[in-house]
């Protein structure tokens, strides 16, 4: 492998800029002439908006314009879009409630924009904001999802009636039923998913910049997909086409999934731009992040399992309401549909399974993309509804998970996914001897003469991810490809630079992709440059969000180098006087094998561009270009056993051990998959001990900063003890599945049903905190 | 508008502000020193940590008038040239680090730490320390351990001077 190649744990290249303070966010960036932009946000969850009085405003110093709701409409600035058709099971398409981009007659969820202050200063449009006056006209609100779908519950949009945006199902009821009809046992669980905010640490910015001699907009914005932000902001939000804008998502501090989606705050920022004649930013606050960015997970579910008398599962029967908040944000749809319902059959043999999921509005911040994605949600019922099957089965958790165990590869589940690989009794294995789950009695046992509870749990995911095939999603009603690009440009000098569709914000790529070029050549990553993030430099890219870069971004990499790779061995060969056939490259040079006939790879590079003595026929340079597109997605799939104790005093809960056992295939860098599977634990435990995002019944939000939403600080966690274990992916040639959010689809149900080990009572909710424990153990 | 004369990263400095821009305000808006940066409104996520006069303070939660005569050190003025502070280093080796926006923060506040610890640090002490830093990304686990091997590191360097 080298030690900078393929496996090897190099440190990151990027690091240098970000610990000497160097790294360039979008809010560390200054345009001349640059005005500051402060939304006006509505306090209510739903609402009229009456009449919007900007006339103090406009006199203050500084103040250079206020543009309301009306004005973005009346310019046809187009509502937002939902990039992703799902259909009733009534044949119906989903029910859109329009969404512009500043509302100008109805508010329907606290934060959303009405007018925008553009001044010359930040703190100026922040005092001039305060002078403009909106007469609201307040309307009924409802924010829970039951609440909203009872008769007579306040109605968001006319095109919804009964706030329903769909009733999907997915699966086999007739087959699905008459495997309960003969089930031995039948195990029935309510669990809700809690809402979550993601909180990327850099808040959400842009920066609009329109240029009007060439009638061409900039736009600096925090994007995990510069590409797609273009694609939508030209197609669909008629800003500009696309040759006249420029998208450039410079360092990002974080995405999550937050950062997938365009909101409305770009939207405004480049109009306006046009609108004053001067470049106008944007910088959220933390509370801004709270209402504004989209929010995750929210669901409420029933689910029943089916057993037969040897304890194997014979069906599997779930009805979940998932709440999208006030609008369709770009990618919601597919959330609690195809990437939630089709993972249903987490890694157990099910042959019937029916799922309907009923989508519902209601006055909150609109839910979308977090990290996981439906797969978390799915993940977590399935591990929920195992452990509860187990202690009603009164049998091992462990052992009934392989008595179910898929082990034959492929295996087509009855919704619509069809696994490649995977080897689910290994990564158990592994968790359960890293964590001595046989001592696990004796240890509960030395626990209780202490006073304490404690528990064990156990959680196998899978999850799928590398999204992915462009035709099977756009079967399934995707609106986009899910490819990648990636071009390899290689100087007369030897020095590479990778262009990539893909987007880092804090996954490494300018480490790991230098590492396969490293692998390939053998020349240092020192010699390699990532370049990304820029509509104008990079052609097309689909961008980073459900753990693809690797998978697909650095695949469409490997394309493009094997092209560049044919063209300088036919070089190569001319200059050596020797057949093609017989180039290797070894160590940063093109060798005739089994000889010392050798040329330098700068020297290839060179002669490529010199064209002095190239191959009859052949253009010069050295450049290749490739669009790669999967043939399936990967699946990720793991064992995490999370042991804790409870005190019994407090509803306390005290890590013990957490470890962690995942199979991602060929690992690049593997100290930079462990930093992703750290990560991704953490958001898995935040959500089942610590975050929920909260409203009151009349839809305000009652956690909108760090004061009131429990993030997890490093107290809260244990230090975790992970391990691999490895199938290669079939569908794509480096052999690698995602590893991005497998710690986040994973983690919660181990915690939650160690916590339930632990108290010896099974229902318990997210987030499990003292409180919620103390009053569960104490129950009657 | 007053005058705040305060010396940054071992610079002299007078500037001009409004009385109520608070210090990461001065650092980042009128110095340009954007390493410091902005993670919340609420004193919570220590993204705008920096040194006052030698001790961590939350640059968003003090009036820049208040380090009037102070001396300030920033994320950019803790290496020496080309030579990273051992916990630059420290935070590199470990991966400490995933998307950089809290490092900043985390790298000043983890030196205070070992500071005030004189270098004899747990696992449990740096956790329970790090509680005004938040980080989205690492889970932590990375960050205790560039943290415990930094207290190791500034200890043989203070010992070499």
């Amino acid at each position: 492998m080298g030690v900078e190649g393929i496996g090897a744990r190099v440190v990151r290249k990027e690091d240098k800029r970000f610990i000497t303070g160097k790294g360039r966010y979008v809010d560390d960036i200054k345009l001349q002439g640059m005005t500051h932009a402060h939304f006006i946000r509505s306090p209510h969850a739903h609402a009229k908006v009456k009449k919007i009085d900007s006339s103090a405003a406009l006199k203050m110093p500084g103040v250079v314009a206020v543009l309301t709701g009306q004005e973005i409409v009346d310019d046809k600035v187009g509502n937002l879009i939902c990039g992703w058709a799902i259909t009733s099971k009534d044949g119906s398409p989903m029910k859109m409630g329009a969404w512009p981009a500043m509302a100008p007659e109805t508010v329907r969820f606290v934060g959303q924009a009405v007018a925008v202050v553009i001044a010359d200063s930040k703190n100026l449009a922040r005092d001039a904001a305060e002078a403009v006056v909106v007469d609201y006209e307040e309307l009924p609100a409802v924010a829970d999802i039951h609440a909203a779908i009872k008769a007579g519950a306040p109605q968001l949009h006319p095109e919804a009636p009964g706030n329903q945006v769909y009733d999907w199902v997915i699966g086999d009821e007739g087959a699905t039923d008459a495997a309960f009809a003969k089930a031995a046992n039948v195990v029935k669980l309510d669990v809700t998913n809690n809402r979550l905010a993601p909180n990327a640490m850099e808040p959400r910015a842009a920066i609009a910049d329109y240029d009007a001699a060439e009638e061409h907009f900039t736009l600096y914005t925090t994007s995990q997909n510069p590409h797609v932000a273009r694609l939508v902001l030209s197609a669909f939000y008629n800003i500009a086409p696309e040759h006249k804008l420029r998208v450039i998502a410079p360092d990002v501090g974080g995405g999550f999934g937050s950062k997938i989606f365009i909101y409305p705050e770009e939207m405004v920022a480049l109009w306006a731009s046009k609108k004053v004649g001067r470049p106008v930013k944007w910088t959220g606050d933390r509370t801004e992040a709270f209402l504004t960015d989209a929010h995750g997970r929210d669901h409420v579910t029933h689910a029943e399992m089916a057993f037969d008398a040897n304890n194997k599962i014979t069906g599997l029967k779930v009805k979940t309401y998932a709440n999208f908040g006030a609008y369709m944000s770009l990618f919601s749809s597919s959330v609690p549909t195809y990437l939630y319902a089709t993972l249903l059959s987490g890694q157990y043999n099910i042959p019937a399974i029916h799922a309907e999921v009923v989508g519902v509005y209601t006055n909150t911040t609109p839910v979308d993309a977090y990290r996981g994605a439906g797969r978390p949600e799915a993940s977590y019922l399935i591990e929920r509804l195992m452990e509860t099957a187990a202690r009603q089965l009164k049998v091992d958790p462990a052992q009934l998970r392989r008595t179910n165990f898929i082990t034959q590869f492929p295996h087509q589940t009855p919704v619509i996914m069809a696994y490649d690989t995977g080897d689910f009794n290994a990564s158990l294995d592994a968790a359960m001897k890293a964590i001595d789950y046989a001592g696990f009695a004796a240890r509960k046992a030395k626990a209780k003469a202490d006073g304490k509870l404690r528990g064990i749990g156990v959680s196998c995911y899978i999850e799928a991810c590398g999204i992915a095939p462009s035709k099977a999603v756009g079967s399934l009603g995707a609106g986009v490809g899910l490819w990648e690009s990636a071009e390899v440009r290689v100087n007369p000098v030897g020095t590479i630079e990778i262009l990539t569709g893909s987007h880092s914000h804090g996954q490494g790529h300018e480490t790991t992709f230098c590492q396969l070029v490293a692998d390939r050549l053998g020349v240092p990553i020192s010699q390699v440059s990532i370049v990304h993030g820029d509509t104008d430099k990079v052609q097309f890219g689909m961008g980073t969000y459900g753990s693809r870069s690797a998978a697909v971004g650095l695949t469409a990499i490997l394309k493009a180098m094997e092209k560049m790779e044919s063209k300088a061995k036919k070089i190569a060969a001319h200059a050596l006087e020797a057949s093609e056939g017989d180039i290797v490259i070894e160590n940063g040079e093109f060798k005739v094998a089994g000889t010392d006939k050798a040329i330098a790879f700068p020297m290839v590079a060179l002669a490529a561009y010199t064209a002095h003595n190239l191959p009859d026929g052949m253009e010069p340079g050295l450049k290749e270009s490739a669009f790669y597109d999967p043939s399936n997605f990967t699946f990720p799939a793991g064992a995490y056993i999370c042991e804790l104790e409870v005190d019994p005093g407090t509803g306390k809960t005290s890590f013990v051990n957490f470890v962690a056992a995942d199979d991602f295939g060929r690992l690049i860098n593997p100290m930079i998959v462990e930093g992703q599977v750290h990560g991704g634990l953490a958001q898995g435990i935040g959500q089942a001990l610590l975050e929920h995002a909260i409203y009151d019944a009349n839809g305000q939000p009652v956690t909108a900063s760090f004061m009131d939403y429990s993030m997890p600080r490093a107290d809260d966690l244990p230090s975790f003890n992970l391990s691999h274990t490895t199938t290669l992916c079939p569908g794509n040639p480096l052999g690698i599945k995602g590893c991005g959010e497998a710690g986040a689809i994973g983690a919660s149900a181990a915690v939650i049903n160690a916590i339930t080990d632990a108290i010896g009572k099974n229902n318990l909710e997210m987030p499990a905190t003292p409180d919620r424990v103390w009053r569960t153990i104490h129950a009657a | 508008m007053s005058t705040v004369k305060l010396t940054v990263n071992g610079k002299a400095v007078a500037v001009d502000v409004e009385d109520r821009t608070l210090l990461v305000q001065l650092l980042r808006d009128h110095l340009n020193l954007t390493g410091t940066h902005v993670g919340c409104d609420t004193s919570q996520c220590g993204a705008c940590v920096v040194h006052v006069d030698g001790r961590a303070v939350k640059s968003c939660t003090m009036l820049a008038g208040q380090a009037d005569g102070a001396s300030v050190t920033t994320i950019e003025g803790i290496a020496k040239g080309d030579e990273l502070h051992p916990m630059q280093a420290a935070f590199r080796d470990n991966h400490g680090l995933q998307c950089g926006y809290c490092t900043p923060g985390m790298i000043m506040s983890a030196i205070d730490i070992v500071h005030r610890h004189g270098g004899q640090l747990d696992e449990t002490t740096v956790r329970h320390e790090l509680e005004g830093n938040i980080c989205r990304c690492t889970g932590y686990h990375n960050i205790v351990k560039a943290v415990l091997d930094a207290a190791g590191r500034m200890k043989v360097s203070q010992a070499a001077e």
